[in-house]
């Protein structure tokens, strides 16, 4: 132990730490810009400067080790005026069209100035213009309020392995790019929104469909379908500050049928439905010799990866449509029919925790006679926003149930949104599909932490199983080696592009940390612990499906509606 | 040679090569190319297991590496200090105009490209251009025409 003086109080601490380290942890909260939670410091932004008695100049707190002795400021007028003079030349070139800019309230820039009071332009200089990049379908760039802090090119790079963007030119001409300055849907982008969680103004926000929404919402001929993630529903229960005895889908339910939407539907649902067809396909190959490992195929970042990153393994992911695309082109078949509507009358929104799914419904080999199943896919992010729009009280909402017929949910297709929770759901259908059995443990703790990669092995009838599960696209990458080497081998693997699976997504509220993450989890996790149907195959809804529908799992219209043969995109 | 051939050429040199190489390999598929082709790219992306936004980013960071391949007549216009007092603005400017590009540009034809150059030396020359490696001394909008015309109708026979 040390002891160091911190703003004339003395504080005892290790020595390993950072100054910044030290000061967050005495509940002091030094502005940064550059800085990354577990990532080496760059100290290039300068933001979270302070003065050190006897040391020539301001130190950046973020890079700097704390050592015994040592006497800090944080506040004092030399710092606080260093700070401002930074983030007043960072305003110079900045566009200022604040009030016509997505980010608005959660734009960290902002924040900042006024939280140092910045109320003038000292410095001026010519504005930034620079063409906006919109071609992606799920994220929108604007290099002109980008600040160069970095932190999108590192969380592509360093977590996901993706590169798709980095620093291009030099000097006063120096921007975040992909190679040649192409659009990034040209580039190696795979959609996962990762980059707009990190970026603290707005330069980078997702492709907006609120309009499209409003537009159908208010449009007598058309009946307005939505269905919404089980991440959308305990995200949301934490962002309005539900109380925690109340269902929050039931709640969400309610909101929804507010805002004029027809029918409601759950993910959930279908999250149940890939589930009879996933461990269906699983064992067909277990026991037919197909290709294993089978990787889920949940996650529409993680297939565009695989497709984009290691192509010759596409035929190992498994052929089951997401969640979403399954219950897009049910809605417009099975429940069309049903309720004598005609599909081009039916617009079906989908509210993701995620932004790569707003480029999954636009996939060419997910298109049904070359319409779009999913019209329009909102954030949780977005949504939010339509509650606002809508003026909606959440405190005055009744709770609601989904509409049948496509509404009932099994807790392990709510499982989805954590990460290990496809794995589990599967294994528990699995299970009973191959021993005629369910689980004694439905609960599989091996897969239930933030772990970047579990792994667990079962006997289940005579197939002894080796499974994983990861996420964030850099570990996936390294289990692909190990795999492709033949140093490990699975049978089953579950991967989740973003940290901590769905509720961790890129389409989530911004501010969440690990310990937001995990609350979300846990949540997930009381919800499958106090619900009686607990497997997917138990779900009743599913049950009619297949006796009314589908026939049985891997049967003709399943391949037909619920499976998919990728195409190059 | 193809273009093809000659890359294949750089490519077993650097067969076995780290990231490390990467600037040195750029500039030797320069030296065989000219210029980095956007299939160069991603093909050293492939060989150093380096994303193709990092390539680009390191390239770009240097005047050296051009993206577009160099027209047959190569113009380098010099914007030093003395060539600058002597009014290579405006030359630039002409040349711009008349040749319908912007500087690291190509025309259409692939006859001219454009580039713009801190100083080459010859400030006793000033303002000075230079074409395929040959000086045009003390130029102005009448003789940057009459060099343009003189290669055009060259190129015509």
């Amino acid at each position: 132990m040390i002891s160091v003086k911190i703003n004339h109080k003395t504080v005892k601490t290790t020595p390993e730490k950072t100054i910044l380290e030290v000061l967050r942890k005495e509940g002091i909260d030094i502005p940064t810009l550059c800085h990354m939670q577990g990532f080496p410091p760059t100290g290039s932004c300068r933001m979270c400067v302070v003065e050190v008695k006897d040391f020539p100049g301001l130190v950046p707190s973020c890079s700097y080790p704390v050592r015994a002795g040592m006497e800090i400021q944080t506040h004092s007028n030399r710092v606080l005026e260093a700070r401002r003079t930074i983030l007043e030349l960072l305003l110079a070139t900045h566009p200022d069209d604040c009030l016509y800019c997505g980010k608005k309230e959660d734009c960290y820039l902002l924040e900042l100035s006024s939280r140092m009071n910045v109320d003038r332009r000292p410095y001026r200089a010519v504005k930034k213009e620079m063409k906006r990049d919109i071609a992606s379908n799920s994220i929108i760039r604007d290099n002109a309020k980008c600040i160069l802090c970095g932190k999108c090119v590192r969380i592509c790079e360093e977590v996901q392995q993706v590169g798709a963007i980095d620093f291009v030119n030099r000097g006063a001409d120096t921007c975040v790019a992909s190679a040649f300055e192409d659009s990034i849907n040209l580039s190696t982008c795979i959609g996962c929104g990762q980059c707009i969680m990190v970026c603290p103004t707005g330069a980078l926000q997702e492709k907006s469909y609120l309009n499209e929404v409003m537009e159908a919402l208010n449009n007598p001929a058309k009946t307005v379908v939505v269905q919404n993630a089980p991440a959308v529903s305990v995200t949301i229960a934490q962002e309005l500050d539900l109380d925690s005895q109340v269902e929050p889908q039931a709640v969400l339910t309610g909101i929804l049928k507010k805002m004029g939407f027809d029918y409601v539907f759950e993910t959930g649902f279908s999250a149940d439905l890939t589930i009879m067809e996933e461990s269906s396909e699983l064992i067909e190959r277990l026991q037919q010799g197909g290709k294993l490992p089978m990787f889920t195929s949940c996650s529409p970042g993680w297939v565009d990866y695989v497709e984009k990153f290691h192509p010759e393994l596409r035929d190992y992911l498994s052929s089951c449509k997401s969640p979403q695309q399954m219950l897009g082109s049910l809605v417009k078949t099975f429940w069309a029919e049903s309720q004598k509507i005609n599909h081009d009358d039916i617009f079906h929104v989908a509210i993701m925790p995620c932004t790569a799914k707003k480029s999954e419904a636009e996939r060419s080999d997910l298109l049904t006679g070359g319409n779009k199943d999913i019209d329009a896919v909102l954030t949780t992010r977005e949504f939010l926003k339509l509650i606002k729009l809508h003026g909606i009280e959440v405190e005055k909402i009744e709770s609601s149930p989904a509409d049948t017929l496509l509404g009932k949910h099994s807790s392990a297709g709510k499982l989805f949104a954590a990460s290990g929770g496809v794995m589990e759901a599967a294994l528990r259908t699995a299970h009973y599909l191959i021993t005629g059995k369910n689980m004694e443990e439905p609960e599989i703790s091996t897969l239930r932490n933030l772990r970047e990669h579990k792994e667990t092995e079962l006997k289940v009838g005579n197939y002894d199983l080796k499974v994983a599960v990861v996420y964030g696209l850099g570990a996936a990458n390294k289990l692909l080696e190990e795999i492709k080497r033949g140093e490990e081998k699975y049978d089953f693997v579950e991967v989740m592009t973003c940290p901590g699976g769905c509720v961790g997504g890129g389409g989530q509220p911004f501010g969440a940390d690990q310990e937001k993450i995990r609350e979300r989890m846990e949540a997930l996790y009381k919800i499958d612990s106090r619900q009686k149907v607990r497997f997917s195959h138990e779900n009743e809804s599913i049950k009619n499906i297949y006796a009314e529908f589908l026939g049985k799992p891997l049967g003709k219209k399943s391949h037909e509606l619920l499976h998919v043969r990728r195409t190059n995109q | 040679m193809i273009e093809k051939e000659k890359f294949a050429v750089v490519k077993n040199k650097y067969k076995n090569a780290g990231p490390d190489a990467l600037i040195p390999l750029l500039q030797d598929i320069q030296g065989e190319l000219g210029y980095l082709s956007r299939e160069a790219i991603t093909e050293v992306s492939k060989g150093l297991k380096l994303s193709e936004s990092k390539i680009y980013g390191v390239a770009s960071f240097y005047n050296q590496f051009k993206f577009n391949p160099p027209g047959k007549y190569h113009i380098q216009i010099c914007r030093g200090t003395a060539c600058h007092i002597k009014g290579s603005k405006t030359i630039l400017e002409h040349l711009e105009r008349e040749l319908k590009i912007a500087p690291d540009q190509t025309t259409k034809d692939g006859l001219f490209s454009l580039e713009v150059v801190s100083c080459v030396g010859a400030c006793s020359l000033a303002p000075v251009i230079v074409v395929n490696n040959k000086f045009h001394a003390d130029v102005d909008k009448k003789k940057i025409k009459k060099i343009i015309k003189k290669i055009r109708k060259e190129e015509l026979e």
